[in-house]
């Protein structure tokens, strides 16, 4: 198979846009692309300050990596989860974040949940109605409030996540599989800024996985292959499986799926009981942070509990 | 001599002269969940397999949140 811009050996063909190319043509259009859609859906401007998630994962790390060429100033989170069951996983996610800013002369910025709050992940969610010992509950809440938290804190215009159109489209499943309509109001590329809320956009939400996946191996990324043990039920795996069979059979499936939702959601009247409602006037009493209902916000009350019951504990059990 | 895919921890053999897709069609692994690589090298899956490659499958499709 040819590349169509200059005729040599191809080394990806996307047929969703019938196009294959070269590993330099595939590399300069994978970062046009994501150029055209921070533009395209107003995601955020040229010369923002941008904060980029970082997981270790090759996502994230492409991410970083494309806004880098594309010359806007960004820094690198890391937010460390202690899940360290066995395959040292948060370590080695975090050496490859690290090694990754090493090279490129990068600033990764690290949040230890343990060293700050307490108690890994894994051992918050034994102790809170939330885990049950399946800490992925935990795990989320902790992660948007301290990305959020440190967004708003180091003044970044907007904090940009990995997330590629396969992730968009399993969320998207989940959500209509189950009819959550707050989650399908507040599932968008950009949510924009509000108080206490910093920007968070998507710039690589109209990516298949394996761009994603093509890119850091092209580029030479070195990133953690492996998943989070916590993922392996993980339905969003069981999600993607289903729309690439769908997909090997129709090409462009998956991406009509998620392009042709984004289209309808803005025909959609929802009623704002979404992330993207109307801001609740309450205010956390311990952050600060605009809340809904109780007097804690869930982050707060949550990690509360979490020392309150973790405190009796021998250290290590 | 067959040819070798590689996947995971598993290795399959796999008659040389098919496609990359027809030989992952009969693996039963979605083209669209791996990258095919050759010598290290990204392979567009249309590559005929010849006697005695390996071909090294890159999973791509990861879960959980990020
Ligand atoms: S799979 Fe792992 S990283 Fe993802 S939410 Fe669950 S615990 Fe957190
Ligand atoms: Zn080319
Ligand atoms: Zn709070």
């Amino acid at each position: 198979m040819k590349c169509r811009k200059c005729g040599r050996k191809a080394v990806i063909n996307m047929r969703q846009h019938k196009l294959a190319l070269c590993a330099q043509d595939f590399l300069t259009w994978f970062v046009k692309q994501t150029e055209r859609t921070i533009h395209r859906d107003a995601l955020f401007e040229q010369g923002s300050n941008v904060l980029v998630a970082v997981s270790g994962g090759k996502d994230s790390l492409a991410l970083w990596h494309v806004l880098q060429q594309l010359g806007y100033p960004c820094n690198g989170l890391y937010i460390g989860l202690g899940i360290d069951d066995g395959s040292a996983y948060s370590d080695r996610s975090r050496a490859c974040a690290q090694q990754f800013a090493d090279q490129h002369g990068m600033n990764l910025k690290v949040v230890d949940v343990a060293a700050s709050h307490g108690a890994t992940i894994p051992e918050a969610a034994q102790v809170t109605r939330r885990g049950a010992g399946k800490p992925c509950s935990v795990c989320g809440l902790t992660r948007r409030y301290l990305m959020n938290r440190a967004a708003l804190e180091g003044g970044y215009d907007v904090l940009v996540t990995g997330h590629n159109l396969d992730d968009e489209a399993a969320t998207l499943m989940g959500n209509t599989m189950n009819w959550l309509v707050g989650y399908l109001e507040s599932q968008a590329p950009l949510l924009p800024e509000k108080p206490g809320f910093v920007r968070k956009a998507k710039p690589f939400h109209r990516f298949y996985e394996r761009e994603t996946a093509a890119y850091a191996l092209l580029r030479g990324i070195d990133y953690i292959q492996e998943e989070c043990p916590y993922s392996a039920d993980a339905k969003s795996i069981y999600y993607k499986k289903v729309l690439n069979q769908i997909e090997t059979d129709r090409p462009g499936a998956k991406q009509a799926f998620y392009l042709s939702f984004l289209q309808a959601r803005d025909q959609i009247q929802f009623t704002g009981s979404g992330e993207r409602g109307p801001l609740p006037d309450a205010r956390c009493s311990t952050c600060g942070q605009p809340t809904r209902g109780g007097r804690q916000c869930a982050f707060c009350s949550t990690w509360q509990n979490v020392r309150a019951r973790n405190k009796p504990l021998e250290p290590g059990r | 001599m067959p040819a070798k895919i590689q996947y995971r921890d598993q290795i399959f053999d796999v008659r040389s002269g098919m496609t990359v897709r027809a030989a992952l069609q009969k693996l039963e692994i979605s083209p669209e969940s791996v990258l095919a690589t050759r010598k290290s090298e990204l392979i567009t899956d249309d590559e005929i397999l010849q006697d005695d490659d390996h071909v090294r499958l890159i999973p791509v499709i990861s879960g959980g949140q990020r």
